[in-house]
């Protein structure tokens, strides 16, 4: 008998399957949870983006687009990033629209990566970052963001992680699972580390970026003119437009790398949907009311996570994007999936171990404010109860 | 400093929601927003907090009617007396000034459409410069001040979503 497992690539083999499974297995078969788990907004997509898509179904628009995606798409695209961060990017040959911002760091790990080239991946982060070097051979090299420097990446561990062998840098602020932001100040220490390393690209995933509650512009390294001609800004519609069902992300950068990894979605995918690429012209270029109106209440749910969060005496530092809150657990006595499993199972309130995000999440939870206040709410007081129920050993 | 258009849009959401929840998600005082809304009130920009009900559920013989009125303006008063009057009346819950082809649009509630069309006739349209009235009977309610009344949205993510 075939032994289909050992058929299995060594790369995709070495990467252990998600360490939550079994506590996804859990939550989805109790009735009545409150999930404060997941990782996508909770608001439906804004009508006119969602009636742009079916206008284009109607007017039978479901061919192929360009592999690289309908010009007025790009267009809008570009025109939308000149906007909100001021840089300019040629539509025709600097942007190719994907499936989501994942492929966006699939395409960035297969256009660059050599087998042992080194990855450095600024932890806790989102699950992808890892695997997707890993699949493309590559070497991860881990560097552990600290809650005292508020999950900012520092400038000395950058430089301290850097070697010969490192092609590029992975940066995903405002962070998943973190909440953290870096400024344009923050990121200035970065920019200088790199500028004494000039053979090192920077792949930048700004997916949150219109999840910011202490700046009205987007940071970000390809805003330094003497670095944009390095960074590959990956970004897209699912978490600032609500459109993670679309499938529809972008990424931006110098011809050289946006062309080799235009070749491979060219290979792999043809093109992104074509009715989301409609979605998209509409999302881009009309819709920033609906997207501050979606941005304010994310705030105001901030504020209410950020409270709960003390009045359960969970020590955690101000998240300041997205919509993750990140507090600490130790010193309660539990590990983080044990943290997260009992909750789940007295409170019936679904939240996620911070070690699902890399080994430096550990002794922390992210939880998710995509949901609504009423919710959010109960489940704080909750969180409360069954902190207070930890310090008196009743759990 | 509260600012009064967040802390406007979030009574305007839930108008029951406590100062306290309202302090928590500006990340300012209660007393602070108390205050302000006292200010608010003190100024007539908030005017009142109203329930939307969906009366077609509970109570199927109300009726609510749209009424166009076109009118003659009157020497230094505008439109504003009469329209004053017509607002008057308590079953009328909306009196608006319109562009285009009339000049008033009241909306009236009663327990029938003969009591709507009595109003009609015996108020509206013997009012000293009314030239006109076109009624609008309103068959059904799919959506008032943003809320839908057949709500058929659900959540329907996954329950752990990285």
């Amino acid at each position: 008998m075939i032994d289909l497992n050992s058929k299995v690539s060594s790369s995709v083999a070495s990467v252990p399957p998600s360490a939550i499974r079994k506590f996804f297995d859990l939550a989805s078969e109790m009735q009545g949870v409150i999930s404060l788990s997941i990782g996508e907004p909770d608001f439906v997509t804004p009508w006119s983006i969602r009636e742009a898509g079916i206008n284009s179904l109607v007017d039978g628009y479901t061919h192929y687009s360009p592999n690289s995606g309908y010009t007025n798409a790009k267009k809008a695209i570009t025109d939308y990033v000149k906007r909100r961060y001021g840089i300019d990017y040629d539509h025709n040959g600097q942007c190719l629209i994907t499936v989501g911002g994942s492929e966006g760091l699939d395409l960035a790990a297969r256009a660059l990566i050599n087998p042992g080239d080194e990855v450095i991946i600024v932890e806790p982060c989102f699950v992808a970052y890892k695997a997707t070097v890993l699949f493309s051979h590559g070497v991860p090299v881990i560097i552990s963001t600290r809650q005292e420097d508020d999950f900012k990446l520092m400038a000395e561990d950058l430089e301290a992680a850097i070697t010969d062998k490192t092609k590029y840098l992975i940066l995903g602020y405002p962070g998943n699972p973190t909440g953290a932001v870096m400024t344009m100040e923050d990121l200035k220490p970065i920019r200088d580390v790199l500028m004494k390393h000039p053979d090192i690209i920077v792949i930048s995933d700004e997916l949150y970026c219109e999840l910011n509650y202490v700046s009205d512009e987007p940071s970000s390294l390809a805003r330094f003119p003497e670095l944009k001609d390095r960074v590959v800004m990956i970004n897209g519609f699912s978490k600032s437009y609500a459109m993670t069902g679309f499938r529809i992300g972008y990424v931006l950068g110098p011809k050289e790398l946006i062309s080799p990894m235009t070749k491979i979605h060219q290979y792999c995918i043809m093109s992104a949907p074509s009715m989301s690429q409609f979605a998209v012209i509409e999302a881009a270029a009309n819709c920033d009311e609906q997207i501050k109106a979606m941005r304010d209440e994310y705030n105001h749910r901030r504020r209410v996570i950020i409270k709960g969060l003390n009045d359960a005496g969970l020590e955690c530092f101000t998240p300041s994007g997205a919509f993750y809150a990140f507090p600490s657990i130790k010193g309660l006595g539990l590990s983080s999936e044990d943290f997260c499993e009992k909750f789940l199972t007295s409170k019936k309130v679904a939240i996620v171990p911070g070690n699902a995000f890399g080994e430096s999440g550990e002794d922390h939870v992210r939880i998710s404010y995509a949901a609504s206040m009423e919710n959010i709410k109960t489940a704080m007081e909750r969180l409360a109860e069954f902190t207070d129920e930890i310090r008196r050993g009743i759990v | 400093m509260i600012d009064d258009i967040e802390l406007l849009k979030i009574i305007e959401k839930d108008p029951r929601i406590s100062s306290s929840d309202i302090a928590v998600q500006l990340g300012t005082g209660v007393d602070e927003v108390e205050a302000e809304i006292q200010r608010l009130k003190d100024e007539k920009i908030i005017l009142g907090y109203t329930a939307e009900i969906n009366w077609q559920k509970t109570y199927p013989e109300k009726v609510t009617a749209l009424i166009e009125v076109r009118i003659t303006p009157q020497r230094n008063q505008g439109f504003d007396n009469i329209a004053r009057i017509l607002s008057k009346y308590d079953k009328v819950s909306d009196c608006f000034l319109m562009s285009g082809a009339f000049d008033l649009l009241l909306t009236y509630n009663d327990d029938s459409l003969k009591d709507i069309a009595e109003f009609v006739y015996n108020k509206v349209a013997t009012s000293e410069g009314v030239l006109s009235t076109a009624t609008h009977f309103i068959l059904k309610k799919y959506k008032s001040n943003g809320i839908f009344f057949e709500d058929t949205t659900k959540d329907d993510r996954q329950a752990i979503v990285l």
